[in-house]
């Protein structure tokens, strides 16, 4: 049987090498041709406790999680007892040999809550197991092949063939076992996974051979003991569609570079770091015209409050400045976020949500922030909140924030989410000759000619020329009090009226200047009895399913929101108008986007599909809400609840 | 043509107590700035929140009144932006060692080229006289309603132990003294910090003026006031490290020195040394035209609004297009 479509899973502790598996996988699927979307979890730990790569391959593009597995290739014995119930009928286990024999109540990485749930679920299917032999044997009875390889043995040829007398210094190879194992099952041709191997071993011939014999061997071994068995055959479409493959942050960083971003400054925090390290290994940069090298400088500062001042202090020089967090730490940048409000300071705040409150799940997925991002910091000021549904869409918004930010002097805020930040997914190839930079009214020394310059002039649509420090004949001043137009300190009332209005109004010149395209993705049949709104990553598994659903009859159209602040309200209560069946799907509890249409439109939303588990939400469950919507047949709420 | 002290003044009404310290201070950076006949345009003065808070808008060059204890961030942001900007940033003592605390101690990591002006009057004057972080412990100043219970902090040996390269202390009311201290940290190449110790006229009544001029104290044989401050340069101090070999020896001098106080308060010069790497040094090793190309001066995109900065090797290095 060949297959369109092949889900794998690498799995086993941290520090195993899961995440370099599912490189090498993914790699090597991307080099024969395929598509490939990844998503990683793992634990808020540095090494031992349990993560996962879960990997969708197919000639079409893909944009989201599904539930199964089609095979599964473990490390360790925790994997096989946490996965094993996804595993799809026809589809089949890679473990160790050496595993079978463990005891399932000997696996100290289990939490209580997790054997409480795993007891619940062996009772209701009558199974009583002891062992991970004993649970393979039950999942034997739908169909599922597992395939126990002797890690041990086939390191020992390797360590024979190298003549390395420590086997212990190559058990950090277990990882490319399981891959052996995975392509010599589905038959696939070596040498993209030998590209694979070599490009992310880079430059370090021994390893590179170790680990090329350590993949043949291990293929040898399925070749020779398990033949055909598996009966998937995963092959590739040839393509020469030129490709790219990256995580979230990477296309976040290269969005900023390409639109210009000069300082970027930042303090450690998961899923927000990779993106600044990854800038600050790109820190010089290579212009197209005839220009000197540019340069990003990435500054890492001892916390997050430093870290938006600084960019806002950078911002005001004329730089494009920004500052990366998630939760907690935008949290601490609330007061600087107010001050650029109050100073009209364009600077720009990528946010990757993770599961919150408080330090939540912080390695984990949540879409719980939007209403603190709209609303953080006392008072009253304008401000853009730009959110991202893709990695793709990470990249062109990454650069066009910094147009907004600068047209309309405001700080910008750009939402993304762990699921956005961590999964990685192959494109054709980014075009950055898409992106412009406009910079609004940015004056320069030739256009002050000794007359006072007024940093807050009063003006019709409430932008006032602004001037980087440093330029020649004129200085100007900022505060984070009520000023004058000057930026001197003013209480009196009729100032603050004016000076409030003429800061509060540049929102109004924002929601009518910027084209709706750019807000809003409008999707489907726009006279479809069905609308689903959503933002931020579930559109990839809407999406998805909505496909689904239209080729079983069902007709859904899909309003994914990029702009909640300020929100398109017009276009959306439009679109909203002629559903009869209005669907709500977040990854929050309080549908924190109906309540802010709601607010704007008066319109509320027919059904709730809410997920909060800090897992994303995936294309197979979210299609059997949505179907249960359809056929009349769902309540007002469901709850999602997928993942492990 | 020269600048003249008045081309350094606002008309900004500068609303401090009668008496208070922070008019001497306004009056020594003014004086400083006309005698290095620094250009307005690319001088900037950042302050946190406080009565100190308010100098900027009293002076004619750039003036960013920023928020409680963030001041250093602001300014770091602006001088590594561009690094042609004369960056001096002016806090209070519990903006800068209270709210701030974090701040001043990581800034000394950087040695970043910006001069750091603290005014210590040991109050929270805005907020109508809370204890400080620079009050000593069981100190009953006369809005606080018990004696303080929280020791105060050694800002000199804090700045020394976060590797200020120049620290000093100078005194509001001497503005000479203080004009010179200020002209020495803004020349030198580095972090400069100077502690400015300042009466609160309204709600210091401990270290007052004539506190501080020793009036409570006076020469049995002369009947004369003995001043607690004395001047470091007088006695032959040198803090400055003059070869590199010296720097662990000065460092300790200076950190002996810093234990000075109420008998003896020593102002000037605790410690210099620029033989330490300033920031822009570190970054220039990386980015070799930092200094010519700073981020403030890159140009981003052409006429038309193109962007110029090439992504082609990073996009090559993602690039995984299938084999032939």
């Amino acid at each position: 049987m060949i297959r369109d479509e092949f889900v794998w899973m690498a799995s086993g502790p941290q520090g195993s090498g899961v995440d370099t598996a599912a490189n090498i996988f993914s790699r090597a699927c991307c080099y024969g041709g395929l598509h490939v979307y990844g998503k990683r979890e793992y634990h808020s730990n540095i090494k031992g406790l349990h993560s996962y790569f879960h990997i969708r391959v197919s000639p079409k593009e893909i944009g989201a999680d599904v539930d199964r597995v089609d095979l599964l290739a473990t490390f360790d014995a925790e994997s096989i007892v946490r996965h094993i119930w996804e595993v799809s009928p026809g589809g089949g286990i890679i473990t160790d040999r050496d595993a079978l024999g463990t005891r399932i109540d000997s696996i100290k990485t289990l939490t209580p809550a997790f054997r409480t749930e795993f007891q619940r679920i062996l009772e209701n299917k009558g199974v009583k197991a002891e062992t991970v032999s004993d649970l393979l044997d039950e999942v034997k009875k739908n169909n599922v092949k597992t395939y126990a390889v002797p890690y041990m043995e086939v390191l020992k040829e390797v360590a024979d063939e190298i003549h390395e007398e420590q086997l212990s210094r190559l058990t950090r190879m277990i990882n490319v076992l399981a891959l052996g194992t995975t392509f010599g099952l589905v038959n696939y041709d070596k040498a993209p996974v030998e590209k694979a191997i070599s490009t992310i071993f880079g430059n370090r011939p021994r390893i590179i051979n170790m680990n090329l014999l350590a993949l043949n061997k291990s293929y040898q071994y399925v070749k020779r003991t398990f033949g055909d068995d598996f009966g998937h055959k995963l092959e590739a479409p040839p393509t020469k569609e030129p490709r790219i493959f990256l995580q979230g942050t990477q296309a976040v960083a290269l969005g900023k570079l390409v639109g210009g971003c000069r300082l970027q400054t930042y303090y450690p925090i998961t899923p927000a770091a990779d993106e600044s390290e990854y800038l600050e290994e790109n820190e010089i940069l290579e212009t197209e015209a005839e220009q000197a090298n540019g340069s990003i400088i990435v500054m890492q500062t001892e916390d997050e409050i430093a870290a938006i001042n600084m960019a806002s202090g950078a911002a005001l020089t004329g730089a494009r400045a920004a500052t990366s967090t998630s939760g907690p730490g935008f949290s601490l940048m609330a007061e600087g976020l107010g001050w650029a409000g109050n100073n009209e300071v364009p600077v720009v705040i990528n946010y990757y949500q993770r599961g919150a409150p408080s330090t939540g799940l912080p390695t984990r997925h949540g879409q719980g922030d939007l209403r603190f991002a709209m609303h953080a910091s006392h008072g009253e000021f304008p401000r853009i909140i730009l959110c991202s549904g893709e990695i793709e869409e990470c990249f062109y918004d990454a650069a066009r924030v910094f147009n907004y930010a600068e047209r309309y002097q405001m700080p910008v805020i750009h939402i993304i989410d762990k699921a956005l930040a961590n999964s990685n997914k192959s494109y054709r190839i980014f075009d950055p000759s898409l992106i412009r930079i406009e910079r609004g009214q940015l004056l320069s020394e030739k256009d002050f000619k000794g007359e006072e310059y007024k940093r807050f002039q009063y003006t019709e649509s409430g932008i006032s020329p602004r001037v980087p420090l440093g330029t020649p004949g004129v200085v100007f001043w900022n505060t984070g009090d009520e000023h004058d137009e000057v930026g001197h300190i003013c209480e009196e009332p009729t100032t603050r009226t004016l000076m409030y209005e003429k800061r509060m109004k540049k929102l109004d010149l924002a929601d009518k200047e910027i084209p709706v395209e750019e807000r809003i993705n409008f999707f489907g049949d726009p006279d479809a009895p069905a609308t689903v709104v959503s933002w931020g990553s579930p559109k990839g598994a809407i999406l998805e399913a909505m496909e689904k659903l239209r080729q079983e009859g069902f007709k859904i159209n899909f309003i994914q929101v990029r702009m909640p602040l300020p929100l398109p309200k017009e276009y959306v209560a439009e679109k909203l108008g002629k559903a009869q069946k209005k669907i709500i799907v977040e990854g929050n509890y309080t549908a924190q986007l109906a309540g802010i249409i709601r607010e704007e439109t008066g319109i509320a939303m027919d059904y709730f599909v809410l997920k909060w588990n800090g897992r994303p939400i995936s294309a197979d469950e979210v299609y059997e809400a949505l179907k249960l919507i359809m056929q009349e047949k769902a309540p007002r709420r469901q709850v999602l609840t997928h993942g492990t | 043509m020269a600048l003249k002290m008045s081309d350094y003044r606002t008309t900004y009404f500068a609303d401090w107590c009668p008496g208070c310290g922070d008019f001497g201070i306004l009056n020594a950076l003014q004086m400083a700035f006309t005698e290095l006949q620094l250009p307005p345009h690319k001088t900037v003065i950042f302050s946190g929140i406080g009565c100190s808070g308010k100098t900027p808008h009293c002076i004619k060059v750039n003036g960013i009144h920023t928020l409680h204890g963030r001041t250093l961030p602001f300014a770091i942001g602006a001088k590594l932006a561009n690094p042609e900007l004369e960056v001096i940033a002016a806090g209070g003592d519990g903006d800068g060692l209270g709210i701030g605390a974090g701040h001043f101690v990581n800034t000394g990591r950087r040695n970043i080229d910006i001069t750091y002006l603290i005014h210590d009057n040991r109050v929270y004057g805005l907020t109508k006289g809370q204890a400080s972080p620079t009050l000593e412990a069981g100190l009953k100043t006369k809005a606080i309603p018990k004696p303080n219970l929280n020791a105060a902090i050694n800002p000199v040996a804090l700045a020394l132990a976060a590797g200020y390269t120049f620290i000093a202390r100078s005194y509001a009311y001497d503005v000479r003294h203080l004009k010179e201290t200020i002209k020495k940290g803004i020349q030198h190449n580095g972090l400069a910090l100077v502690i400015i110790q300042q009466p609160c006229p309204t709600y210091n009544d401990i270290n007052t003026k004539e506190w501080y001029s020793g009036e409570d104290r006076a020469d049995p044989t002369t009947g004369k006031p003995v001043p607690r401050l004395y001047k470091l340069e007088e006695t032959g101090y040198d803090g400055v490290v003059h070869n590199p070999d010296e720097a662990f020896e000065k460092y300790l001098a200076a950190l002996t020195k810093a234990q000075e106080w109420d008998d003896k308060i020593p102002i000037g010069v605790f410690y210099q040394n620029e033989f330490v790497p300033t920031y822009k040094d570190r970054i220039s090793k990386r980015i070799p035209n930092y200094l010519e190309n700073p981020p403030a001066k890159q140009i981003i995109c052409d006429e038309e609004c193109r962007p110029i900065t090439s992504v082609r090797k990073m996009l090559e290095e993602l690039t995984v297009t299938g084999l032939d």
